[in-house]
């Protein structure tokens, strides 16, 4: 066959510029703004049904956008078939052809584009991610993690500019996943391509990206470094979705120096104005659990702290968790590295304090319905 | 029926199981009770028949009576099966070749038509394709010939317009190949449109992906997956309209007479006729199975293209 007439050849960053989809009534993306730079591994992170399928389809040409615009450098690709763009797609469900072989599944996208060397570079690939032995059998012979590879190798194969990957990890137990987690990083470091990962595991997101964006209803709700949206997460969704937080609704009541204070259920707190991304009215004050310490008596000297009772003690090696009940009655949980030789012991019942470095607290706006969405989609 | 047995396993993309772990002794013999039914009817009403027909073609004439017949080990009648009646064979073969492919490039497009852009009408589409079923065969075949009929709408308009060379439909090969077509149809439609039904939309998606266009995912992709479909409709359409008389004997015409017709008359109108129908059955049955054979090596393994 020739040469797909209508290739294009971008290169660059890639732009998404006010993405729309709409499915009826229903807006599946909602404006969405993105830049991934180039050669950057870049996750895509929401619950189920955020849109994160339908971006990626999109940016494929599988899907064209209701309104706005998706660049490759100055390229603009909208409207463009998916035949036409440098773009390839590990599909969640690998959808490799099952009527070829593992190395005509993978020469595929080489021959549509009139590659002589197809076999060849198939052959390289397939090596490059360890299934070469596996060359002559068709999918249906192979296990879901060779299958995973050989869909990973039949999209890298044609080097395109941006690698499109939907949860290509997501069906393959723990384990298998850890290693072609690392696999996939090594890579993407190794072959240098701009890889947008999309995955609802906040682990595998933290773990693999340059860059985090955290996606829900069809808006990104947060982007950055990985570390940095951990630290500081900007909405009470990702608070709960990228890790946890101990969450609790109050009232700014106060400025002092560079802190903010707030009223949060009887007890008042700092939270420096540096980190607080809702500043007046009712916001959401947060804390991460590692940051929070437990005490049996009160602590001395600096530090926000509340007086409460232990609930239950769950021991995980590395660290213990408590659940304390705190008078207002929400239970906050708190993780404590198991690091001194004489772990304090604590029973359900016993009276605790707990205190943190306001340093570490945030606020966010107000909504614990949101909240709560990220807890379920992450339990 | 290995062309059917292959329908059964190919098109899927995940993983096959591994053979399942050996039963436990006891109950071994499960399988075999279980077919214990089937291979009986089958001993009954197909195999013992078999043996019957074949004695039969067998079978010489007592000089001199004609109708009654003597246990014998006559090949002469296969002969006679083959020279003189070698112009029904060839027609049967090549009409039901024609209705073959007829139906095929008919059945395809619908089937594609209703697996992947009918939507909600999908399920009229199908009720569409089988509702024929629910009259039989030979009356829906006396209707084809009533309509076609020199008096009937179609031929006296295409009369009135000069369009009609011979001046008639019916009674020609083309009445015949259209009717094995238009009756055959469904059992080229339902297979094709069963594999393409099955195949992942996410399989084809990846041939746009991967630089294919339209066309060439259709070539490279759609179709080898819809190939076992394409494999079950054409054995399902060849096989029963090279045998097949009613339409011959409803919509053609002495000349266009097939290897069903020379049976059916040699069986029930011919005195003495009986030991050549019997060769001609048999000879027509291996060559369907020679042909099937050789067809479903070609094309039943993988690669078409
Ligand atoms: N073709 C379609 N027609 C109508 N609605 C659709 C269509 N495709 C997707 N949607 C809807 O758009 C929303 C986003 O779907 P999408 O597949 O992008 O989710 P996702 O983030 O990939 O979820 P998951 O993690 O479960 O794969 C869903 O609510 C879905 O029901
Ligand atoms: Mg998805």
């Amino acid at each position: 066959m020739a040469r797909s007439s209508g290739f294009r050849e971008a290169k660059g960053d890639l732009r998404l510029e006010s993405v729309t989809k709409s499915f009826g009534d229903f807006t599946a993306v909602d404006d969405l703004d993105l830049v991934v730079p180039r050669g950057s591994f870049f996750a895509l992170l929401g619950p189920s049904g955020c849109g994160k399928t339908t971006t990626l389809r999109m940016v494929a040409g599988l899907e064209q956008p209701s309104a706005g615009n998706i660049f490759i450098g100055e390229t603009d690709l909208t409207g463009s078939r998916p035949y036409e763009r440098p773009v390839n797609t590990v599909f969640q469900s690998y959808a490799l052809f099952p009527h070829l072989t593992i190395r005509d599944n993978v020469a595929f996208g080489p021959k549509r584009r009139g590659d002589r060397n197809a076999m060849t570079l198939a052959d390289e690939t397939l090596q490059l991610v360890q299934v070469d032995h596996l060359a002559s059998r068709k999918p249906a012979q192979l296990s879901g993690g060779q299958q995973q590879r050989v869909a990973l190798a039949r999209a890298l194969v044609n080097r395109p500019e941006v690698l499109l990957l939907d949860e290509p990890l997501g069906a393959l137990d723990l384990k298998l996943r850890r290693q072609l987690q690392v696999e996939l990083k090594r890579i993407q470091t190794e072959v240098g391509l701009t890889f947008i990962h999309v995955t609802h595991d906040q682990e595998e997101a933290m773990t693999m990206a340059d860059t985090v964006a955290v996606m829900n209803h069809g808006r990104i709700e947060q982007m950055g470094r990985p570390a940095d949206m951990y630290d500081l997460p900007l909405t009470s969704f990702v608070a709960n979705f990228v890790g946890r937080s101990n969450l609790g609704v109050g009232q700014v009541v106060d400025r002092d120096g560079d802190n903010l204070v707030a009223e949060v259920q009887g007890t008042k707190v700092k939270v420096p104005l540096a980190r607080a991304n809702a500043k007046d009215g009712t916001v959401m004050f947060g804390v991460r659990p590692e940051k929070v310490r437990v005490l049996r008596s009160a602590p001395e000297g600096g530090g926000d702290d509340v007086k409460g009772t232990v609930l239950d003690v769950s021991f995980t090696g590395v660290a213990t968790e408590y659940l304390v009940r705190l008078p207002s009655g929400t239970v906050w949980s708190c993780y404590e590295q198991n690091l001194d030789v004489d772990p304090i012991d604590l029973r359900p019942g016993d009276d605790v304090w707990i205190s943190w470095d306001p340093a570490h607290a945030f606020t966010v706006a107000a909504d614990e319905a949101e909240a709560r969405a990220a807890e379920e989609a992450t339990a | 029926m290995s062309a059917l047995a292959h329908v059964g396993q190919a098109g899927g993309g995940g993983p096959t199981d591994p053979a399942p772990a050996q039963e436990r002794a006891g109950r071994s013999w499960l399988p075999y009770l279980l077919l214990l039914p089937g291979a009986l009817w089958l001993f009954v009403f197909f195999v013992i028949p078999l043996l019957q027909l074949f004695t039969v073609s067998l079978q010489s004439q007592f000089p001199g009576y004609p109708g009654y017949y003597y246990r014998d080990v006559n090949f002469s009648n296969y002969l006679r099966a083959l020279t003189d009646f070698a112009p029904q064979f060839g027609r049967s073969l090549l009409f039901a070749g024609l209705a073959t492919f007829f139906a095929f490039c008919l059945a395809y497009p619908l089937a594609y038509a209703m697996a992947f852009k009918a939507g909600r009408w999908r399920n009229v589409m199908l009720i569409a394709v089988i509702a024929p079923f629910f009259t039989s065969f030979i009356l829906r075949t006396v209707a084809w010939r009533q309509i076609l009929a020199d008096e009937g709408p179609v031929a006296s308009t295409l009369n009135a317009l000069h369009l009609l060379p011979g001046g008639h439909i019916t009674e020609t090969w083309a009445a015949v190949v259209a009717g094995l077509t238009y009756n055959f149809l469904p059992f080229m439609v339902l297979p094709i449109y069963a594999s393409l039904e099955r195949a992942d939309h996410r399989v084809i998606e990846a041939g746009g992906d991967l630089y294919a266009n339209g066309f060439t995912t259709f070539r490279t992709v759609t179709l080898p997956m819809s190939m076992p479909g394409v494999i079950a409709g054409t054995l399902l359409t060849f096989i029963p309209a090279a045998g097949d008389y009613v339409n011959a004997d409803l919509l053609g015409a002495d000349n266009t007479k097939m290897v069903g017709n020379v049976i059916e008359s040699q069986f029930f109108r011919v005195l003495g006729g009986f030991p050549v129908a019997a060769a001609l059955s048999f000879t027509l049955m291996a060559l369907i199975l020679a042909m099937v054979f050789v067809y479903v090596r070609r094309f039943g393994t993988e690669e078409l293209l």
